[in-house]
């Protein structure tokens, strides 16, 4: 039954043999063979443009034409890091302090879903409510937001809502609050999966010996299953961490004009203020964030839950 | 093991979230079939005008078509590489390969405006003009990651011992590989597949530092909102583009639901 359905003569036959044997003798053949097309396409796509964003950030851009200029400066490093002009530092820390309030917001959020998810709900529930937060995961991010926009807008859902109940409008439009809002909602299940993910994995008799051991559910909460359900909130918190970190478009569209992100500086040094080379130093600044945040995360064991 | 109170309390939240999460979706879905060209709420009245107008809009339909494009290029590209390197990585220890497992998940853990600039730069640099195909590398680039976790998720569950069965009754390589492991992957790899395409389809952020004077369908949405123009061909595309995820997301989560090796057929 488990014959070769293809009809090779046996010479064809003996050249496969011998070719798997010779594959079976060298492993290490057989790993370069798998992981030289993806690690070339990685070193020579991925990590030569970080190369790229990096070099990019030592040149310069005419101030008139917005042609890129080949002499190599560190000014645009300087007017980054500058402890006389705050400006670019400042946006900065307010990119870096909206990330960390959206992941408390998404952790605060997610738990709750994510343990009635995981060790409440029946088998069909479950599998529903895998499929409604996954959903809203892949759909359009761009959509998400939008629909945001139209809903927070004056004549929109919310303060119609509001006025329906008698109470005065909400006017979210254009700010950090809406802005706050709506990143905690699009990042949401990128929070509430990995969560999920490590509850499930917590064997019921650890609980079951917590309580023996006589702690009640606080004690079991705050002793065993907080802490084995860290990995999971660390691996969430990477994606809504960097996903602020690195968005612009809902500082764009739900914060206005006068939003200041990381993502929409660079953005507009791209589009409107034409300084690419701007653009590229202030895009290195994030990298240096985020790499310290994988340090950390590294040493809380997120990446065994990813 | 916890009280009623709180799983009455874990419930209500639960309900909660899945509201805050949905109610927006279906919020934006309505306005598809609103009658006015004004976007307040509630809608003046409904009708499917729109639906016409968006199909017969040029821009609207070549930006459709770039989007599937660069979607199909980037899901094979990210099918197959993402293949070999869960092979790789699964099936072998050897030194450097936590590096390497890392530096794929880079193009997803890194902010999307880092790989985007970086991209950017990298076709500057090397003197690439941005076409189709640079979005596709770029898209390809973040979509090995979906591929790869997929089919690595697949290769854990599936018990080793399958393949040394395989070469105890005289299979070679091949043949272990043809009615073996392929099988057991397949699904795998085609759930990976559709999410992979799921995200090309949809990505904003990378896509506009890579797509020069090309628009993909969400490149197209973003410009119209920014510049707050035809908005009821933006919310009928949106609702279109909502719709069109939801297929290749069902049917990857019932492709994944088993473990695929010891299921009854």
């Amino acid at each position: 039954m488990a014959v070769d359905a293809s009809s090779a003569g046996p010479a064809l036959r003996g050249a496969r043999r011998s070719l798997s044997a010779f594959f079976w003798r060298r492993p290490w053949l057989k790993v370069t063979a798998l992981l030289g097309p993806p690690l070339a396409w990685l070193v020579l796509i991925y990590l030569a443009a970080l190369a790229a964003l990096l070099i990019s950030g030592f040149w310069t851009s005419d101030f008139f034409t917005g042609r890129i200029v080949h002499d190599w400066t560190l000014e645009n490093f300087k007017q980054v890091f500058s402890f006389s002009d705050t400006t670019y530092l400042r946006i900065a820390w307010s990119t870096i302090w909206m990330a960390a309030a959206v992941t408390v917001t998404d952790a605060v959020l997610a738990f709750p879903i994510a343990y009635y998810m995981a060790r409440i709900a029946r088998p069909r529930t479950r599998a529903l409510l895998f499929v409604l937060v996954l959903l809203p995961l892949w759909s359009s991010y761009i959509v998400r937001v939008y629909a945001w926009r139209v809903i927070l807008q004056e004549n929109g859902i919310l303060n119609w809502a509001l006025h329906g109940v008698g109470l005065p409008d909400a006017n979210l439009a254009f700010t950090n609050t809406s802005m706050w809002i709506v990143f905690s909602y699009v990042w949401l299940p990128f929070m509430i999966l990995p969560v999920f993910a490590a509850l499930e994995r917590i064997p019921d008799n650890y609980l079951e010996a917590s309580a023996d051991l006589g702690a009640r559910g606080f004690r079991t909460f705050r002793s065993v299953i907080l802490p084995l359900a860290l990995p999971g909130l660390v691996a969430g918190s990477i994606f809504t961490f960097s996903l602020t970190l690195g968005d612009y478009l809902t500082p764009v569209l739900i914060g206005g004009a006068n939003a200041q992100f990381i993502g929409n500086v660079v953005f507009n040094n791209v589009g409107i203020a034409n300084n690419v080379p701007f653009a590229a130093a202030y895009a290195v600044l994030p990298v240096l964030v985020i790499a310290l945040y994988l340090a950390i995360a590294r040493k809380l064991g997120a990446f065994e839950a990813l | 093991m916890e009280t009623r109170r709180l799983r009455i309390g874990l419930v209500a939240w639960t309900v909660f979230v899945v509201a805050f999460l949905w109610v927006p979706l279906l919020v934006i879905c309505t306005y598809a079939f609103n009658k006015s060209n004004i976007q307040d709420w509630p809608p003046a009245g409904f009708s499917t005008k729109w639906f016409g107008t968006a199909w017969d809009n040029p821009d609207v339909r070549d930006a459709f078509v770039l989007s599937v494009k660069a979607g199909i290029g980037a899901t094979a590209f990210a099918v197959v590489f993402g293949t070999l390197l869960a092979f790789g990585l699964q099936r072998f220890q050897f030194f450097g390969r936590d590096v390497i497992s890392f530096l794929f998940i880079l193009p997803i853990a890194l902010p999307g405006i880092v790989t985007g600039m970086a991209l950017n730069r990298f076709y500057d640099v090397a003197g690439i003009g941005l076409s189709v195909w640079t979005i596709v590398i770029g898209h390809a680039t973040f979509c090995m990651v979906i591929v790869f976790n997929n089919v690595v998720a697949r290769l854990r569950r599936t018990s080793p011992s399958l393949i040394e069965a395989s070469q105890d009754l005289g299979a070679d390589g091949w043949q272990t590989f043809r009615f073996v492991t392929w099988p057991t992957i397949a699904t795998s790899l085609v759930a990976g597949g559709l999410l992979a395409f799921a995200l090309s389809f949809d990505e904003v952020i990378v896509t506009y530092f890579t797509a020069g004077s090309n628009n993909t369908l969400p490149l197209i949405i973003f410009g119209y909102i920014r510049e707050g123009l035809r908005l009821p061909v933006v919310n009928v595309i949106v609702f279109a583009v909502l719709l069109l995820t939801v297929v290749p997301v069902v049917v990857s989560v019932r492709l994944t639901r088993d473990t695929g090796v010891l299921r009854q057929r």
